[in-house]
């Protein structure tokens, strides 16, 4: 019975939760719930992954009725990955928030919290494993209002004008997506995506289509916080409570990656966008523009929150720079990086929440002399931060050696400079904040607190965050297999050479 | 004839469209909002889509400008002069209109019976739904149990915006017994006719929410509309008396059941042998599991949208008394 | 002439898309920008339902002596669309009610002198 409906699983078991998690009251309960329902989601995708990996694809029809008529879930290696890094790291985070949101978030909003981060599990995974392009729209505005709610819940005036900015720039992104499926719709007929694929085929090249493709990509550029559309998200990130910047941080853009990841390959194919669209060029140029642009943004700012927002920003750059290569070593490296990326800006945000519990601020005055303080916390932010720099044995020197190895395979000698560049950026913005932590001592106003450590339901998510970062540093097995198929997978029937128009 | 309607119509919102730009007291702005909603209402039955209509006339002009009338209430109905420059904005509008156009060129032309639309995947829902489903109105058909799913998500996207508001404005059972005084009571007239339209009101939106199967309607317009019974109650007769019919409390755990009732008939399914949401597996004959099916998920979407549209509206209008208390 | 007659409502649609788009992004008040996504919203579902359309059609409601129903996949999709933007709105005009509350204005160019910049 669960093998049947094993694809179904990462998206109702949240949204049954979900509504009951509002009604259970008491707030230690719903925490052990939520976190329950997240881990049993977590199991889920972690079999999903294993059976792709074995046997290929699923599919599961919702209602019984066959695609194109009804609506299909589709499971592949790529989607599986994806979608455990997003229910791990939401396990994770709901395990670390029960400290955490003592401090930031009002006691009778608490429930609500639990709730709201259900519901953009469950957004955010049917965004990944369904297999219409409408029903992506549903599940995306799921987890959009559900993330809305969650940055907004914080006690700093200033996260109401960030979420209400992010809420509109939101919905102007989903709308765009609305407007191309439409197209889409229009000239084909269905909105099942494999289905879309083979008609699409069909046309060489149309006008309709084309515009279709713009707006969606467009779009998801809005929501993955692609330079320049990226605007909304370190005000957003800056001002959510922390555990909610740790989540979404670490998943919400990813999935909005792998959506765009998903309408290139599986639904436009990469020939039409690469080859007659060239939009490997645009990708290209933004996304080194993102990486130098908001790297030296992130050197320059005092709150380290915003400063770790910017470095996201940048990060997404390197993602997108993956894809952009348009081969299958780019995309892989671009795939490997959303996984190990969750990997590391949740343990740094979880760093700095733990900071903000004990000193009440992230800026980086807060963190001098906590090198001593607060020993684990900031131990887990310096390996952390070794991994965003791409230090060997880390999480973070895998994605970079594939990514410059993918580069100067297609002979990109200058790409590959570029990256190993946006590297010694990230050493100065991560080493700012080290260097206030272990060479500057506090100032005297706040020698004579008396600082510890955070609990340990704070403290563990971090490290094996942190342990996570250096074993997927060291043993590359997991990740390079899963995201080489997956990358295979989609290049499938994709020949760069000959491509007849 | 058609034709003609159409384009008055499309004419009309045009030049409301235009007169929302320039205007900068937000009670016309809103006004004229709602009248674009009517508007785009009208052109939807124009264009066949009664359905639609029906909903864009409930919510459109009947729930958002309720909700942004409450709003300007509170934050005041003047706009202040811009001073950022258009260009930009302009610019970029320009550009995207002319992306759009450029997309129409090749789109198929307007209203032909052979287009790509129509060929596909549509005629199924035509030909066989009332064989498949068993239910005259095709709208319903496809709702509900063809693309199912879709409507669950609707139903959690509504449930996840009671969340967001209920985060976002406190509402308290307390502050409405604080001022037992509001809504109008000095109107004797209102208070007669409110007292005749109410029951009527909660009598369409029954007959709205179980005769969806056979015209337009179902779930969330009967939702909508039972929610504004109790919206007119709450105007005319102060919200302190509103709560002692239903209380806030209890509007949480009806949106909730709503949502599990629409998920719990989908893990029914499942647990007799189909997928999620199959309704094939709900009796012996599919037809008849189909219909129990959606009337049981229709039953659960008009009880969250009740549930949230008013739980909303609370929280709106408690704003506003603590407001003018002040 | 057939062409206009064939693509004259689609290039309205247009029109009204983006006059509501122009409105959020310009509009410096926010109540006025909630108004603007909500044409910007239902001038898309304007899109959507005429495509649905057959010339001749009747609503996708079975009837006896009907030849011809208009589609009824895009009425679906945009009721479903309705209700995610009456969401949408209901949560951005409560975040506005605690801008006011908060800041005192909900003028964008207001609030952002009253806040350091992020």
């Amino acid at each position: 019975m669960i093998e049947q409906h094993l694809a179904a699983l990462p998206i109702i078991l949240p949204l049954i939760a979900a509504p009951i998690a509002l009604i259970l009251g008491r707030s230690m309960l719903t925490w052990a719930f939520a976190t329950l329902v997240s881990a049993l989601s977590c199991i889920a995708s972690w079999q999903l992954l294993m059976t792709t990996l074995s046997d290929g694809a699923l599919s599961y029809a919702l209602g019984g009725w066959p695609p194109p008529w009804g609506i299909e879930l589709n499971v592949d290696v790529t989607n599986a990955f994806v979608l455990l890094a997003v229910s791990a790291m939401s396990t994770l985070v709901l395990i670390y928030s029960k400290d955490s949101i003592e401090k930031e978030i009002n006691a009778s909003n608490h429930s609500l919290y639990y709730t709201a981060h259900l519901l953009c599990l469950t957004g955010l995974s049917g965004m990944l494993i369904t297999g219409d392009a409408f029903n992506l729209f549903v599940f995306l505005e799921i987890s959009s209002l559900a993330t809305y709610t969650l940055v907004s819940l914080a006690s700093d005036r200033r996260c109401l004008t960030a979420t209400f900015r992010y809420l509109v720039m939101g919905t102007i992104g989903a709308t765009f997506i609305l407007i191309g499926v439409g197209m889409l719709y229009m000239k084909t007929g269905t909105l099942n995506m494999a289905d879309l694929s083979t008609k699409m085929a069909a046309f060489e090249s149309n006008r309709t289509l084309n515009t279709g493709l713009a707006f969606i990509m467009v779009g998801v550029s809005l929501k993955l916080a692609l330079f320049p559309l990226h605007m909304w998200l370190p005000a957003a990130y800056t001002h959510a409570p922390s555990s909610v910047t740790a989540f979404l941080a670490s998943t919400a853009t990813k999935v909005a990656v792998y959506v765009m990841i998903r309408f290139i390959f599986s639904v436009f194919g990469a020939s039409h966008v690469f080859e007659t669209m060239s939009m490997e060029i645009i990708l290209m140029v933004l996304a080194i523009v993102a990486i130098f642009k908001c790297s030296y943004m992130a050197t320059v700012q005092s709150n380290v929150k915003t400063l770790l927002a910017y470095s996201s920003v940048a990060q997404i750059g390197y993602m997108v720079l993956g894809i952009s290569l348009v081969s299958v070593p780019g995309l892989m490296s671009g795939l490997i990086h959303i996984f190990n990326h969750a990997l590391m800006k949740g343990a740094l945000f979880m760093a700095v929440g733990a900071v903000f519990y004990r000193m009440g601020s992230v800026n980086i005055e807060a963190f001098k002399g906590l090198g001593k303080k607060m020993p684990l916390t900031m131990a887990a932010f310096t390996i952390a931060g070794l991994s965003i720099i791409g230090v060997p044995l880390t999480a973070g020197f895998v994605s970079k050696w594939y990514l410059v190895t993918a580069a100067l395979e297609q002979d990109l000698w200058i790409v590959a400079a570029l990256v190993l560049l946006g590297s010694l950026l990230a050493v100065v913005y991560i080493g700012r904040v080290l260097e206030a932590a272990y060479f500057q001592e506090p100032p005297e106003s706040q020698g004579a607190k008396n600082i510890k450590e955070v609990p340990w339901l704070m403290l563990m998510p971090m490290w094996i965050l942190v342990l996570a970062n250096i074993y997927f540093g060291i043993n590359t097995g997991l990740t390079v297999e899963a995201a080489t198929s997956a990358s295979q997978w989609l290049f499938q029937g994709y020949n760069p050479a000959g491509v007849a128009l | 004839m058609e034709l003609l309607i159409d384009l008055v119509l499309l004419a009309m919102l045009a030049l409301t469209a235009l007169r929302i730009i320039f205007l900068k007291d937000l009670f016309a702005v809103v006004m004229l909002f709602s009248i674009y909603s009517f508007l785009s209402a009208l052109i939807f039955i124009n264009l066949d889509a009664v359905d639609v209509a029906f909903t864009e006339a409930a919510v459109g002009a009947g729930i958002s400008t309720v909700l942004m009338l409450g709003t300007i209430a509170i934050t005041g109905r003047t706009e202040t002069p811009p001073t950022k420059s258009k260009l930009l904005p302009l610019l970029i509008v320009v550009v995207t209109g002319a992306a759009l156009i450029y997309g129409t060129l090749d789109m198929p032309p307007f209203g032909h019976a052979d287009n790509p639309v129509h060929e596909h995947v549509a005629p199924r829902y035509i030909e066989e739904s009332p064989k498949e489903i068993g239910l005259p109105n095709m709208v319903t058909s496809v709702l509900a149990s063809y693309r199912g799913f879709d409507t669950l998500g609707e139903t959690v996207v509504v449930f996840s915006a009671m969340i967001g508001v209920l985060s976002l404005l406190r509402l308290r059972k307390r502050d409405a017994d604080k001022n037992p005084e509001s809504g109008i009571k000095a109107h004797r007239v209102l208070q007669v006719i409110a007292k005749i339209v109410i029951p009527m009101i909660i009598l369409f939106a029954l007959y709205v929410q179980f005769h969806g199967d056979f015209g337009p309607g179902g779930g969330f317009q009967a939702g909508v509309i039972a929610a504004a019974a109790f919206i007119l109650y709450a105007l005319v007769f102060g919200l302190s008396n509103v709560f002692k019919v239903v209380g806030p409390k209890f509007l949480r755990i009806l949106a909730v059941f709503g949502v599990l009732l629409y998920a719990g008939v989908g893990v029914y399914s499942m647990a007799m042998g189909g997928n999620f949401l199959d309704y094939n597996y709900l009796a012996e004959n599919p037809l008849s599991g189909q219909h129990y099916g959606i009337i049981l998920i229709e039953l659960g979407v008009g009880i969250t949208v009740f549930a949230v549209m008013l739980s909303i509206f609370y929280a709106f209008d408690s704003q506003i008394e603590r407001a003018n208390i002040q | 002439m057939s062409f206009i007659a064939d693509y004259y409502n689609y290039w309205i649609v247009v029109f009204l898309m983006m006059t509501g788009f122009y409105i959020v992004i310009s509009a410096s008040n926010l109540v006025k920008k909630v108004v603007g996504l909500n044409i910007f919203q239902t001038s898309v579902f304007m899109l959507y339902i005429s495509m649905g359309k057959v010339k001749g059609g009747t609503a996708p409601i079975l009837t006896e002596g009907a030849a011809q129903y208009s589609n009824p996949l895009p009425h679906v999709l945009i009721l479903t669309a309705i209700v995610v933007g009456v969401a949408t709105t209901a949560v951005a005009l409560s975040l506005i009610v605690r801008i006011k509350e908060e800041y005192g204005t909900v003028e964008e160019n207001e609030f952002e002198k009253k806040d350091d910049a992020i």
